[in-house]
């Protein structure tokens, strides 16, 4: 079980208040990631509900039990860091035994749920070396593995891919899926990285500023993001944002195009401009384009292989039906 | 600097440096040579670099007559607990302020360091009167303490500076796997700052057994230790020369020989954990 | 990374250490106090049961109004500015000679740091007996072998032989800490500076040595500490006389030769208000190169 429940939480460090009263529930079971800018206050959020750090004010419950004062050991949740922070000194045996160990569990069930958690990360031959000896993937894997022995509430994953190259990053990303896939353990995740938002979520939070500035599935948000906010954060590359005559037109402040909903051509359409720098990435191209009396270029998605050039006049036509409106406060227009 | 260095320079500085060393360590090495003389030959002029009698009469002499084992082991044991005691005090303080700093953690550490610069002498005559009252004068006990209690800031700065270097995450990590604070500084931070803890030890044990004002003003006969031992020598009567370079050498060789043994945690430990 | 609950458990264990020291501090600090408001001469058969009588402030005018005050705190200061001056300047040089490539570079280091290990009373017999004895003394043997006259070095050149022993006790540590501190330097930015055609002393003055400011406060910052204190050296060699009588031995010899415990402990407050004076000029510059 795993149902975690913020309650007017808030938190101050000192005058300054990193998050102001806050509300949110995490279901039993599902995948929640936290995502936002650097600073937006994801991070400190996550540490509350560990308990590594104490709210200023408000509730959290875990499973309906009042969870604010209990401290971290107590809380029954693993945690996963973004250094890892294996303990140096032991195996991964040791690291992986560690909190079954601080459990007071009796030897032989603390060898077999280490060797089923290495059977499960592929750690079976590393079970003896030094975590200094591994690579960063397996460290990551290490981590993880001390994390699932517990049999905890809920996972905490606070940005655990960051120190990872890309193509590291992708497996992992897989590979955490499929855990929760097979564990169905509730599970937080912290990233300032949105394509690991929207690949994992079931639910994802945005947050500014320590705001919630939107929760829901990863499509809800991508269709009907709530806020210009939320409209320039989440998608890639990120929503074409016009305001002005354009906007007036459409009876709005401010109107958001994805580039994958403006279709190029190179002799007719609603917009004209000019092909600044394209971007061939083999199956989509994207130009940005500069649009007259306009400033900031126009981001379109094209086919792989579409021949248009640096200085080319091209025609764009976007898709009215996913235009999405923007008032005068940045809130979306229904 | 990568990059090809000429032989002709390397022999260069090789032969500088090993003149400067020679030249620092020099007193040492002749103390030591002078204490295999006889007297007559310890005073030789021109002085006798080799071809002496090697003798060993003056260890002889100096043990029947001053009693160097009962100095050795006072030193041993006042050297030795002086530094546990202080560790075992000093490692919570340290974990205290290296993982939970508050705004008066940096004030605190130099209130202990400013207690070091305290002159001895100002207040040796109320600490010799507190020994007294205590009955503590002339016991190792009492000076246990008191040289503890010298070195206690450093022993908390240089554990201060050694934790620093641990990142708290793994603490946290400690913390989230269900460790109380015990099982925390026990088997997560303890370990991980052996060195750091293994430098602290030693350079106390240097500082403790080399300590000469508390230990010379503070003890007689039973509780003396080396530095005791060896100022009985200090007013000089007849030749000598080599029993007091036997005397000097046996007072400095167990902590040169500890201190070879252990010269990487040595070297770490005798820059204070200041710099790294 | 801190809770309430950590930060109790923080408060807690910092007790012990913070009270041990604070008592340490306090208890004999406010006995020298009031010793030093009283006339106490036990060898006269002044004594607590009979009651102190109390003098008001004479203790600390005769202390400071006696011949030897002033000579004592000049010793003092000349003997700390010596060494402290000798022992970083040499270390310096002697960090840069030993970071050169050289052979044997383990066993010099193990020369050079060797002193550190000497025990002062050791170390002050040593030089006093087999160095600096003028008929046996190796230097005597070295002047003599020019042709020159041997020198009386702890009665004609007596501060600046307790300067030399006490610097060769602590240059090991200058050098140590210095040499830590110089390969610690970025050697880019040396090969930046050679690129921008910087000679071999500039690059010294504007790279090196700016890098060195922190290594260079901490030396003087632990062996002041030391320094002002130093006991044995002259305790061995001189007993005080010959112009080495420094402000701890005059107050050493007024609390123990002439036990004159009230004029004793004035001169203690003094040397502690000398000694705070100092740690405040250090403690501005160490708390803030502390934050680095």
């Amino acid at each position: 079980m795993g149902r975690i429940t913020l309650d007017k939480v808030t938190k101050a460090f000192g005058e300054v208040e990193v998050i102001p009263p806050l509300d949110l529930t995490i279901e039993d079971g599902e995948f929640v990631v936290f995502v936002g800018p650097s600073g937006c206050g994801k991070s400190t959020l996550l540490r509350l509900i560990a308990g590594l750090e104490d709210v200023t004010g408000g509730q959290i419950r875990i499973d309906g039990k009042d969870a604010t004062a209990v401290p971290p050991a107590k809380r029954g949740l693993a945690m996963v860091f973004q250094s890892y922070a294996l303990y140096p000194h032991m195996s991964v045996r040791k690291n992986i035994a560690f909190p079954l160990r601080m459990a007071g569990l009796d030897k032989a069930e603390q060898d077999r749920r280490v060797k089923n958690a290495a059977d499960v990360l592929n750690l079976t031959d590393y079970l003896d070396r030094r975590p200094g000896q591994l690579s960063g993937g397996q460290r990551q894997r290490v981590a993880i593995g001390r994390a699932i022995v517990r049999e905890p509430a809920a996972f905490l994953f606070d940005e655990p891919l960051s120190n990872l190259d890309a193509a590291l990053r992708v497996g992992m990303r897989l590979e955490i899926s499929e855990l929760h896939e097979r564990l169905k353990t509730t599970m937080i995740y912290v990233t300032h990285d949105q394509v690991e938002a929207m690949t994992m979520a079931d639910k994802i939070v945005v947050l500014r500023a320590g705001h919630i500035e939107q929760v829901g599935s990863p499509l809800e948000l991508y269709r009907e993001p709530r806020n210009l906010f939320v409209a320039g954060f989440i998608g890639s590359p990120r929503m074409n944002l016009i305001d002005g005559e354009e906007a007036r037109k459409r009876d709005a402040a401010t109107i958001g195009v994805r580039p994958e909903h403006i279709t190029p051509s190179p002799d007719t359409g609603t917009w004209k401009g000019r092909v600044g720098v394209a971007e061939h990435l083999g199956s989509d191209t994207f130009f940005h384009v500069h649009i007259d009396g306009r400033s900031e270029p126009v981001t379109v998605r094209a086919g792989g292989e579409v021949a248009m050039h640096h200085g080319d006049t091209i025609y764009l036509t976007p898709d009215e039906e996913r235009i999405h409106r923007f008032d005068g406060k940045g809130l979306r227009i229904a | 600097m990568a990059r090809a260095v000429t032989t002709r320079r390397k022999i260069v500085t090789t032969v500088v440096a090993w003149a400067v060393g020679l030249l620092i360590f020099f007193p040492i090495y002749w103390t030591i040579l002078t204490s295999f003389k006889t007297e007559a030959q310890a005073v030789a002029n021109p002085p006798l670099f080799f071809g002496f009698d090697f003798t060993l009469e003056n260890y002889a002499i100096v043990q029947e007559r001053s009693d160097y084992m009962r100095y050795l082991w006072n030193s041993v044991i006042i050297a030795g607990g002086s530094t546990i005691l202080g560790i075992l005090i000093a490692v919570p303080a340290a974990w205290s302020m290296a993982f939970v700093p508050s705004k008066r953690t940096k004030d605190i550490l130099l209130w202990m360091l400013s207690t070091k610069m305290l002159p001895a002498v100002g207040v040796l005559y109320p600490i010799s009167l507190l020994f007294v009252q205590f009955d503590l004068l002339d016991t190792r006990g009492g000076l246990i303490v008191v040289l503890m209690l010298i070195n206690l800031p450093i022993i908390v700065w240089m554990l201060y500076t050694y934790f620093r270097e641990i990142p708290g995450e793994i603490l946290e990590a400690a913390r989230m796997d269900g460790a109380g604070l015990r099982a925390e500084i026990l088997y997560v931070l303890t370990p991980m700052a052996i060195p750091g803890i293994a430098s602290t030890i030693l350079l106390n044990v240097i500082l403790a057994w080399n300590e000469a004002f508390w230990t010379l003003n503070l003890t007689a006969v039973n509780a003396a230790p080396l530095t005791a031992f060896i100022a009985s020598y200090s007013s000089p009567e007849g030749l000598f020369y080599a029993k007091l370079s036997a005397a000097s050498t046996m007072a400095i060789a167990p902590i040169l020989v500890m201190g070879w043994f252990s010269q990487k945690q040595l070297v770490r430990g005798l820059t204070f954990g200041a710099v790294k | 990374m801190a809770t309430q609950h950590s930060r109790s458990a923080a408060r807690l264990m910092m007790a012990p250490a913070v009270i041990l020291l604070l008592g340490w501090m306090l208890v004999p600090l406010l006995m020298t106090l009031y010793f030093s408001f009283k006339q106490y001469l036990p060898m006269r058969g002044d004594s607590f049961e009979r009651g102190l009588e109390w003098v008001g402030f004479e203790n600390y005018v005769r202390f400071i109004g006696s011949s030897s005050f002033w000579p004592s705190v000049q010793a003092t200061l000349l003997i700390v500015g010596g060494v402290l001056v000798i022992t970083v300047i040499l270390g310096i040089l002697l960090a840069i000679l030993l970071d050169q490539p050289i052979w044997g570079q383990g066993i010099v280091r193990i020369l050079v740091i060797a002193p550190f290990f000497v025990m002062p009373t050791v170390s002050a017999l040593v030089w006093k007996n087999m160095m600096m004895d003028p008929v046996n003394g190796m230097l005597s043997y070295v002047w003599r072998f020019f042709g020159a006259t041997p020198v009386s070095w702890l009665s004609d050149a007596s501060v600046e032989s307790i300067i030399l022993i006490v610097s060769w006790q602590w240059l090991p540590f200058a050098t140590l800490i210095l040499l830590t501190a110089i390969q610690s330097l970025d050697s880019e930015q040396l090969e930046a500076a050679e690129m921008d055609g910087a000679p071999v002393l500039s690059r010294f003055f504007y790279i090196v040595l700016p890098h060195l400011g922190r290594a260079i406060t901490i030396v003087i910052l632990i062996q002041t500490i030391f320094l002002l204190s130093i006991f044995a050296e002259i305790f061995v060699t001189t007993g005080g006389s010959f112009g080495t009588r420094t402000l701890t031995y005059l107050i050493f010899q007024r609390v123990v030769d002439s036990q004159n415990i009230g004029l004793g402990s004035a001169g203690g407050v003094y040397a502690i208000i000398l000694a705070n004076i100092v740690a405040i000029f250090l403690m501005r510059i160490v708390g803030k190169n502390l934050d680095r």
